[in-house]
């Protein structure tokens, strides 16, 4: 893949923090907080593709919608090209977050049923009125239409006229149009059949290189995940417990849950089926209301040690400068454990 | 209790489960189109397909989930031993459901009554089909819950199913299916709605439930890693058709029919880091406006003249069928 030494930082997220009060009884008090991201940071270059995997209730969803700046964060700051989105207001924010664009999981209700797909491709133009003069916008439309794999003809279609691979494309030249440079995709193919799903990574691909897009690719497919990213955060219960390279990652996990999470992937191949080592887990993933103590792992984790209960472990390197992983025992990746 | 042994058709050398030239219609469209599998105690096959291949249908039909007025099976046959269901009277067969044929579902809450304790739900199984007592029921429920390794059963049964997670909620599901010890769990999707490390325990306990009760197990799926680690005999449905059948080993290492092989090569694989994936073109047919011949032809890469006619099944190997005019040709390397 690309090295993104030099690159420049387009996307830049620093302790972010999204907790949810949690409301009961007729007065709607507050008896709880929704711990939903607990202190993600994330850095992402030019062209980059930063994966980001984990099981439901990880809080993956509540990032995408912090990056693209649909929810607003308790504390922590998400840095666009150098400018703070919590600094800017009006007008400004708006620009500022036209360069962060984000692809629905579902592209059955992510589209106005009553929009053609061209209509739906244009309205950013009528919502930003200073990206592209009105007479250019039919061309624009078309020319975005054709990069994403559509017939441009066939723009007066709507969206129940279109396979679920179709309306993914239309959702992907809508956020195109605001020429951005970064694209957040929240579980972009998971609603797909395999056979489509593989035409909507490739076009990814390709739509990448030709406009030097960075990507935030979030999935709970681990293979997808492994194909299109450069680099790979792991998250449990809205904390970022490994980060690295594609090949750190996968290859050294040094984290229990990263290395659970990988030998849990089937492998599509009954060839190596008993051949892999399987770290089955204890239970499901605990409520971000109420996480567990200490590191929010430890009651599922096959590793854990008393300490693990009492204090909660920090990202820290272990071999690479850019592998991180918060684990009290997990200094040594292929260490410890069964 | 009907006993299979009593119907008419019984035959103790018969395959455990066969359907054979299935057809099912959903108003004027004709949803599954001659499907034929078969199965046989401890025995684990798979039927993978994309979204509107068939299926969860042909399942639904075999369980008799399939009625007037929204659908109807047309033809073909779903044998248990010999005996047909799909000409049962509804009384025989609804006492066949659960104690020699039960269904798994993707969602279980939809098995689920949500005011009823999942205990209760158990016990009335076990109330209804073998005339047990309230109290022996109940007992027989808690084993149930153990059985598919529920922790603390006997205080769990006394929970709602809105109280159960995901995983759990799913194990309760299985639990309502081999309550009464069936000889074939048809399980559709059983993993799809949960967690990679929940979906590894779910199958772990479907693999555990079927080697200790020598069930024959037909698994639904689209997920090709699901299939790979738990089948034994694959059938790959397009378009309402089986268009290759086999073990599994030999469909994943030598695909005889371009569809499978498409798929195959559409998985992202580690090797195939940096790679464009291969990609079927196009989108599967409108079952609405079928189109004579094979199915599969707009979007396949042998097609030829011969395609233009439907492709009959042909085995080409023992229990390895392929539907495909140009089947050598795609095993050739």
């Amino acid at each position: 893949m690309t090295t993104a030494v030099e690159r420049e930082t387009v996307l830049d997220v620093r302790d972010l923090v999204k907790h949810f009060p949690v409301r009961q009884g007729a007065l709607r008090r507050t008896v709880g907080l929704l711990k939903a991201v607990d202190g993600v940071s994330l850095e992402l270059r030019r062209g980059e593709t930063l994966g980001i995997v984990g099981e439901s209730g990880c809080g993956k969803s509540t990032l995408a919608k912090l990056l693209t700046a649909h929810e607003r964060p308790t504390s922590g700051r998400v840095t666009v090209l150098g400018r703070s989105l919590h600094d800017l207001r009006g007008g400004e924010l708006r620009r500022a977050r036209r360069h962060v664009q984000l692809i629905f999981q579902d592209p059955y209700t992510s589209l106005d049923p009553r929009m053609t797909v061209a209509a739906t491709v244009r309205e950013p133009y009528d919502v930003n009125p200073d990206l592209a003069p009105r007479g250019d916008r039919d061309r624009l439309v078309r020319e975005l239409l054709e990069a994403v794999g559509l017939n441009p003809d066939h723009g007066g279609r709507y969206p129940h006229e279109l396979s679920g691979g179709q309306r993914q494309r239309v959702g992907i030249a809508r956020a195109l149009a605001l020429r951005p440079e970064v694209l957040v995709c929240d579980e972009p193919v998971s609603a797909l059949d395999v056979s489509v799903q593989a035409q909507i990574v490739n076009l990814l691909e390709e739509l990448r290189e030709r406009f030097s897009l960075a990507y935030v690719f979030i999935a709970h497919d681990l293979s997808v995940v492994r194909h299109l990213a450069d680099r790979v955060a792991v998250m449990y219960l809205g904390k970022v417990v490994e980060t690295g390279s594609e090949a750190e990652v996968y290859e050294s996990a040094a984290h229990p849950y990263t290395r659970a999470l990988l030998s849990a992937a089937p492998v599509p191949d009954p060839a190596a089926r008993g051949t892999r080592q399987e770290i089955v887990l204890d239970g499901e993933p605990p409520s971000p209301v109420d996480p567990p103590s200490g590191c929010s792992f430890h009651p599922r984790c096959f590793m854990a040690e008393d300490g693990c209960a009492r204090s909660a472990p920090v990202l820290e390197p272990v071999a690479g400068a850019g592998h991180l992983v918060s684990c009290h025992l997990a200094r040594h990746p292929g260490g410890d454990g069964p | 209790m009907t006993r299979l042994e009593s119907l008419p058709g019984y035959d103790a050398a018969a395959p455990l489960l066969a359907v054979s030239e299935l057809r099912v219609r959903f108003g004027a469209t004709t949803v599954v189109d001659g499907v034929g599998y078969e199965v046989d105690g401890g025995q684990t096959l798979a039927v993978l397909g994309e979204s509107g291949s068939g299926k969860s249908v042909t399942a639904r039909a075999i369980m008799g989930l399939v009625r007037p007025p929204r659908g109807a099976v047309t033809a073909g046959s779903a044998r248990l031993r010999g005996v047909d269901l799909l000409t049962l009277a509804e009384e025989e067969r609804r006492r066949l459901r659960g104690t020699t044929i039960a269904m798994v579902f993707q969602d279980a809450l939809s098995a689920l009554n949500p005011v009823l304790s999942v205990g209760y739900q158990i016990a009335e199984l076990f109330r209804a089909h073998q005339g047990l007592s309230r109290k022996e029921a109940a007992r027989r429920a808690v084993e149930v819950l153990d059985l598919v390794r529920i922790p603390s059963a006997a205080r769990r049964a006394r929970d709602y199913p809105h109280q159960f997670s995901g995983g759990m909620r799913q194990r309760v599901g299985i639990g309502l299916a081999i309550a009464l010890n069936p000889q074939v769990i048809i399980a559709d999707e059983p993993t799809t709605a949960l967690d990679v490390t929940v979906q590894a325990q779910i199958i772990r306990l479907l693999g555990e439930l079927q080697r200790e009760h020598g069930t024959a197990l037909v698994l639904i799926t689209h997920d090709m890693g699901v299939v790979a680690d738990i089948a034994d005999r694959v059938a790959v449905m397009y378009a309402g058709r089986v268009v290759e059948q086999g073990a599994a080993a030999e469909v994943y290492a030598r695909p005889a029919h371009p569809y499978t092989e498409a798929l195959l090569g559409a998985i992202p694989r580690p090797e195939l880091r940096g790679r464009r994936l291969a990609v079927i073109p196009g989108a599967p047919p409108d079952p609405g406006r079928p189109e004579p011949g094979c199915r599969f032809r707009p979007r396949c890469g042998y097609a030829g003249d011969a395609c233009g006619q439907q492709p009959p099944a042909r085995e080409i190997g023992p229990g390895r069928l392929t539907a495909c005019h140009e089947w050598e040709r795609v095993t050739t390397p």
